[in-house]
């Protein structure tokens, strides 16, 4: 009898049930609109030149140890993270008080993060303390929490699906009604799966309640680059609570843009009242890394460190950001405007409006499902689609299908 | 809006925190102990003394003392950054296909039933601890569901001090020993294993050292195995087999893999951690692998499927570059044979040293019987120093150990031979 005989099969994760079914689709012009990643105009995945040349560089690098990294990570990779995120001249910095952990990817980031919360935030090992993420987020956030011991995982307002955008009364309204000391998980820039996020005056108000009401601020920066193009821009949110005085955690992913998703190359960024606070929080963070992976991989932290302190690489990486955020700008204006020229129904406003990889489409399940059955395009039931799977080749044939879709489906 | 304050007077601050939002929310946070390793880390940093020696490290140093890379490795690297077609996308939870089935072939041998029978789930994790901590939580959430099962494990006395909290880390808090290293016997007293593993309750998981063992470096022999597993089938306890610096101890990696091929092929069920940091010097790269065998092949896909979701709520994905080296290298047939000929070398280095320090010892008159230097391989030893006499060698002579009074033999080189060996019978011989 094997001691795993209760074992129950999991239930498949959409969006790589989505790809299977997609890859077994034998339609010659099958789209795959779920890809999670940035693909060219020829559909293929980037290897972004930058990153190309400072892997031959590494690689020949004879000065280089091959020692395990220490715990907290590379030391170059985290000030460098930290700096993309907070601004050169980031007062906090100054003052010594942002460290930073290097994580296995985002999801590494938002895990330890996640851990030392639940043990050393609003009490210890307080596993009551409501975490909120908005609704709809990232699918894995939900678990990511749980899975730390967070027995109170909910959802805050967000999205405005009559209206397509920002549900801000309602935001604003869990703000107020919340429990004191709650944590709030927010997207830095270009909000998974919405594409919508709040303006600057919209994150004004949201910081005002948040520290009226002494809420945890964990920020997830996934896209920073990816959204606007402007690494600067796409980091105003997190700089403005930083500048407001926050203490917070900010989880960023280099995959998106830096196209290392297969290095797993995230940092924690912390910011603390000030640096006695961070040396004590960076120590138990050892301790919580020292029992998941130990020391951090090397190879995609040590791409990043080079290109981020290096000028002329640095300026390289940008621009080879702002062309994967121009293909993206390009092909949300272009189906905008097909769509309005076929005449489809409703407004397409909501295309351009929105920000980043994602983009909430508005097509209902009924829409979604007809779009994927008889037009073999295949995209999140949420309605949610990856603006990277469009190219100069298919994006005719995804606007007409929408066109028919909306027509023919209600 | 408030600005940050510089630092604040914490003492002046009532204890629920609330001064007009100035306290630090990590206010109660204690700085953590530090691990013995890293204060032993620290205090050689600090040592001036030029002749110090560090011989605590976990990384395999070359004769100058340096990690470095294989030249296998370093081509391989090269070619792997030159190639065209790598995809820059996610890999699978459950990492690349191509390392993990070769990860599982050196575990558990080409031709091993359980493979033939695809009863065998190998998962790809960033590292060896990693991999533990993924077993871990495999356990906790699965291990006897409905029993609702909570532990105890059992690990060796001693044993690599960070094991213990990785279980707790997963959410088993009852962590208990069995009795492995013996002082006065100089190895290990199977007797007392035995008696210790026979009281553990059923159910109960065990960790043990598949080889090279840490940090004694005393491994269990073929009959001590056959012993332990007799008694663990009967006492229907479950064996967690560790197998990190594999084929640093005799150059032969089925001979290290024995154990995990021996538990498999008594038809038990089992989890194994590997790594192939040390074996292929990606200790930069964290490369690691758990092993599950299952009894029957209709789990296979149930136990995957939650592996997977538990993987996602941990780093999601593993890291592809060191895989991918270890893949390239394991499937082809002339790269074996030159991984294993580099390995050989290092092997071979490490035996020389032990003879070379045994021999050293035994001119200098040192106390003690010394033969166990050579009986024993791979990268650690026990010298039987007493925690005295290891504080000795590291403030008066500068020659770090760990606590337990095991050393890393790769650290020890021509040039610190003979101080390290003198140091040695120094803190035999003086009276403290």
């Amino acid at each position: 009898m094997s001691v795993f005989g209760e074992v129950a099969l999991a239930a498949p994760v959409a969006v790589f049930k989505l790809s299977q079914d997609f890859n077994n689709d034998q339609f010659p012009n099958k789209v795959n609109l779920g890809v999670g990643a940035y693909r060219t105009d020829e559909g293929k995945p980037w290897v972004l030149p930058v990153v190309k040349k400072v892997e031959k560089v590494i690689v020949h690098d004879d000065s280089l140890n091959h020692e395990y990294l220490p715990i907290l990570g590379l030391p170059e990779f985290r000030s460098s993270a930290s700096k993309i995120a907070l601004g050169e001249d980031s007062p906090a910095i100054q003052e010594n008080r942002v460290g930073a952990v290097q994580c296995l990817g985002g999801t590494g980031a938002l895990k330890m993060g996640a851990e030392f919360l639940r043990r050393f935030y609003n009490g210890n090992n307080n596993t009551n303390t409501p975490v909120y993420v908005s609704s709809p987020t990232w699918e894995n956030h939900n678990a990511v929490f749980a899975n730390a011991g967070f027995d109170d995982v909910r959802p805050y307002k967000y999205w405005d699906a009559e209206n397509r955008g920002l549900d801000l009364a309602g935001f604003l309204g869990d703000l107020e009604s919340c429990p004191a000391h709650s944590i709030f998980v927010l997207h830095a820039c270009a909000h998974n799966p919405t594409g919508t996020d709040p303006t600057q005056e919209q994150w004004q108000l949201i910081a005002e309640v948040m520290m009226r009401r002494q809420l945890f601020v964990f920020f997830d920066s996934a896209y920073q680059g990816f959204a606007s193009g402007n690494l600067d821009k796409d980091a105003w949110a997190v700089r403005y609570f930083v500048s407001m005085g926050f203490e917070m955690f900010c989880a960023q992913s280099f995959s998106k843009n830096f196209g290392l998703y297969n290095e797993r190359v995230g940092n924690l960024t912390i910011v603390a009242r000030d640096a006695d606070n961070l040396k004590r929080v960076l120590s138990q963070m050892e301790k919580i890394v020292r029992t998941t992976w130990s020391n951090p991989p090397s190879q995609g932290a040590r791409i990043v460190a080079v290109t981020l302190t290096s000028p002329e690489l640095f300026s390289e990486w940008k621009d080879n950001v702002k062309t994967m955020a121009d293909r993206v700008l390009l092909m949300r204006a272009q189906l905008k405007a097909k769509l309005q020229a076929l005449g489809t129904a409703g407004t397409w406003d909501h295309i351009t409006e929105q920000i980043g990889m994602f983009s909430f489409t508005g097509l209902n399940p009924k829409q979604v499902e007809y779009m994927v059955k008889e037009r073999h395009i295949y995209l999140m039931a949420s309605g949610r689609i990856n603006m990277c799977g469009l190219t100069s080749k298919n994006i005719d044939y995804v606007a007409e299908s929408i066109h028919e879709t909306v027509t023919n489906v209600q | 809006m408030k600005r940050p304050d510089s630092k604040l007077n914490e003492t002046e601050v009532k204890q629920n925190g609330d001064a007009g939002g100035q306290l630090s929310v990590f206010t109660n946070v204690h700085t953590a102990a530090g691990s013995p390793e890293k204060r032993l880390l620290s205090a050689f940093k600090k040592d001036t003394n030029p002749g110090k020696a560090y011989l605590a490290g976990r990384e395999y140093y070359s004769e100058d003392g340096k990690t470095f890379e294989l030249r296998l490795v370093r081509r391989i690297k090269q070619q792997l950054s030159a190639d065209p077609t790598t995809r820059p996308e996610y890999p699978s939870p459950l990492g690349l296909t191509e390392f993990t089935r070769r990860a599982t072939e050196v575990a558990l041998g080409k031709s091993s039933r359980a493979i033939v029978e695809e009863r065998v789930l190998g998962v790809q994790t960033p590292g060896f601890t990693a991999a533990v901590r993924l077993g871990a939580e495999l356990l906790r959430n699965w291990y006897d569901h409905c029993a609702a099962w909570c532990g105890p494990v059992y690990l060796s006395s001693p044993c690599d001090d960070s094991l213990a909290g990785i279980f707790q880390a997963a959410g088993i808090q009852d962590i208990r020993e069995y009795y492995y290293w013996d002082d006065q016997q100089r190895g290990v007293c199977l007797d007392k294993l035995l008696e210790d593993l026979e009281k553990a309750p059923e159910r109960s998981v065990v960790v043990l050292s598949a080889s090279a063992h840490y940090p004694t470096g005393a491994d269990l022999s073929h009959n001590q195995w056959a012993v332990i597993t007799e008694l663990i089938m009967r006492r229907r306890l479950f064996p967690f087999l560790l197998l990190p610096p594999q084929a640093l101890c005799y150059g032969n990696v089925e001979r290290e893999a024995w154990p995990v091929q021996y538990c498999a092929s008594q038809g038990m069920e089992l989890l194994c951690a590997q790594s192939f940091s040390h074996c292929f010097g990606l200790y930069g790269e964290a490369v690691g692998h758990l092993l599950c065998v299952l009894k029957q092949n209709s789990l296979l896909l149930s136990v995957q499927s939650q592996a997977a979701t538990i993987v996602k709520s941990l780093w999601a994905q593993p890291s592809a570059g060191g895989a991918n080296i270890v893949a390239t290298v394991l499937s082809n047939p002339a790269h074996v044979v030159e991984w294993k000929e580099e390995v050989k070398h290092i092997v071979e280095r490490c035996m020389l040293i032990r003879e070379l320090l045994r021999e050293r010892l035994r001119l200098l008159g040192a106390p003690g019987c010394w033969d166990r230097l050579t009986q024993q391989s791979g990268l650690y030893c026990n010298t039987g120093l007493n925690e005295d006499q290891v504080e000795f060698l590291s403030q008066r002579r500068h020659v770090y150990l760990l606590p337990s009074g095991c050393l890393n033999v790769s650290a020890i080189n021509g040039r610190n031979l003979d101080y390290i060996a003198e140091s040695i019978h120094r803190a035999l011989t003086t009276s403290l």
